[in-house]
């Protein structure tokens, strides 16, 4: 059943892959060709025009690490210590740092909640957060949501009611519908529907999107 | 993104102190990080507010008091507002998505830039990003923008809606800047573009918005926010009204009338306000009172339906209010 929410390589797999080869592994390599394509140029002006970037407390540092901050946070429930540059997002620190790759970056501009992450319990979009604004705090993703192999009643609600078809969006709606819930914005189709108008799907999933949240809403306050 | 220095300061005089030349505060971040992405806004250094003691929602005889880094779905949701001022707590609910209230702070809220096309655009000219580039709105996709208080060098909406129900409550920010503060009305803080678009409202630098003031008004407990947009959801106004009425058997005693979506600031009505006061409610008082709501509009080539739209918003809402839909 997990399957269907795994983000690893099953037989859905575009057919000119070999054997062995994770759609992760393929997804990757095609990011390492255009990022080579595409970085050069940002790079070689950061590395003229940085200038010791440093955190309140903290000592300016050197040379090639003088743009380097520290940040430290739980991601579900494992601290974390990172060395990064200020400018990259709790997103993509998720994503390329953690590898945790659940998180998905859609529009990258806070329009269309595939980023959406748990900050102190909290839904909030990981695409407009800079990860040094997260500093000490409780971050919970898609892949925090189970407990061992049993899915989060929400996941498994997501299931049941098919509220997916390609699945991009699906780990920020399910976060999202987490939180949705956990504020008590479940009254009715119609109070579902606003407070889930941050998550666009495009394949149109929405109304089994409600019956899976009803689904799971009825399923947490009966202590499920 | 370009690069920036980072601070964390935890007082008030401190993040002054801190604050420098081309630097910028940042509390949620909902607007400055994706200015920053598209490079709209290019600050060398953020100072970073969210340790500065400015929290709490305080209810009392004198009015609302809220600390500027209360996040919107916390004020949206609180009972003393949801009470009080359903026209604040219906606007804030209105605004953004539920994940975007959790982040967004009520100061940044007032802060947030226009959502004009061209000032997003840093491939296009534009007076309010870079003074003097002109303003390719004017003659260009300006569906979404102002009517009213335009001028010839800007053209673009103040996107807050939040800021539209405090308007009409004759609401107050305080601002400070080391151990001094100042108290201003919201509705003198925006400024209209004139000549400097660039300069939207009277911010100091190095000044912080750290406390919103709503005075006590009781029958603005009837009160309430429509807001007309392309989608029901997640999308800002084309046309939105605030709207705070006092009735007395079916007289308007008072009323308080801003519109947001049409105005380069958010734009108080005292006009319509006055053209309520003391007449009967009736679908003819009012739709006589939003007339003048479009006095002085200067529609452009594709925004021209938002003078009707804007009147039959104020309309709808008083209906609503006066019980009369």
């Amino acid at each position: 059943m997990s399957g269907h929410l795994n983000d690893s390589h099953s037989s859905d797999s575009p057919p000119d892959i070999q054997p062995g080869s994770s759609r992760r592994h393929f997804i990757s390599r095609l990011a390492a060709i255009s990022a080579g394509l595409t970085v050069a140029a940002p790079l070689s002006r950061s590395a003229t025009t940085t200038e010791g970037t440093v955190l309140e407390g903290e000592s300016p540092k050197q040379g090639t690490e003088g743009s380097l901050v520290e940040i430290s946070f739980k991601v579900n429930g494992h601290r974390q210590k990172l060395k990064m540059d200020p400018r990259v997002t709790l997103l993509d620190t998720i994503r390329d740092r953690l590898d945790l790759t659940g998180t998905k970056k859609g529009c990258d501009r806070g329009a269309c909640g595939a980023c959406t992450v748990h900050i102190n319990g909290r839904r909030v979009l990981s695409c407009l957060t800079l990860a040094l604004m997260a500093q000490g705090e409780e971050i919970t993703t898609v892949e925090g949501l189970a407990e061992g192999d049993e899915l989060h009643p929400v996941q498994a609600a997501f299931i049941s009611c098919d509220g997916f078809q390609c699945g991009y969006c699906t780990p920020g709606q399910i976060m999202s519908a987490v939180g949705c819930i956990n504020e008590g914005h479940t009254k009715s189709d119609t109070e579902i529907q606003e407070f889930m108008s941050g998550n666009l799907c495009r394949c149109g999933a929405y109304p089994n999107i409600v019956d899976a949240i009803k689904m799971a809403a009825a399923q947490m306050k009966a202590g499920g | 993104m370009r690069t920036f220095i980072y601070k964390v300061p935890s007082s008030i005089r401190e993040a002054t102190s801190e604050f420098g030349q081309n630097s910028d505060f940042v509390a949620g971040g909902t607007t400055l990080i994706d200015l920053m992405k598209l490079e709209v806004m290019t600050p060398s250094q953020l100072v970073d507010i969210n340790r500065l003691p400015l929290r709490g929602i305080e209810w009392s005889s004198e009015g609302l008091r809220i600390g500027a880094l209360e996040k919107m779905s916390d004020v949206a949701e609180c009972p003393e507002v949801v009470t009080n001022y359903p026209v604040i707590s219906q606007a804030l609910l209105k605004s953004a998505s539920a994940q975007l209230r959790n982040m967004a702070s009520m100061g940044g809220n007032l802060l947030q830039r226009t959502r004009c096309g061209y000032f997003r655009d840093v491939s296009t000219p534009c007076n309010k990003r870079q003074p003097g580039s002109g303003c390719p709105a004017i003659d260009g996709w300006n569906r979404t923008h102002a009517i009213l208080g335009t001028s010839s060098s800007c053209v673009a909406t103040h996107p807050s809606d939040l800021a539209v129900a405090l308007v009409a409550l004759d609401a107050s920010i305080l601002l400070q800047s080391g151990n001094n503060g100042r108290l201003v009305k919201l509705d003198d803080f925006y400024q209209v573009p004139g000549e400097t678009p660039d300069k939207e409202n009277q911010l100091k630098p190095g000044e912080l918005i750290t406390e919103i003031r709503v005075p006590r008004l009781p029958w603005a407990q009837r009160s309430a926010y429509l807001k007309i947009r392309d989608r029901e959801s997640y999308e800002f106004a084309l046309a939105s009204v605030a709207l705070a009425l006092d009735v007395d058997a079916n007289n308007v005693r008072d009323a308080r009338v801003a519109v947001g979506g049409v105005g380069t600031k958010p734009w108080n009505l005292p006009k319509v306000q006055d053209a309520l006061i003391g007449k009967p409610l009736s679908q003819s008082t009012f739709e006589a009172a939003a007339k003048l709501a479009a006095e002085g509009a200067k529609p452009l080539r594709y925004n021209a339906f938002k003078v009707e739209l804007v009147q039959r918003t104020i309309v709808r809402a008083l209906m609503n209010l006066g019980g009369l839909a």
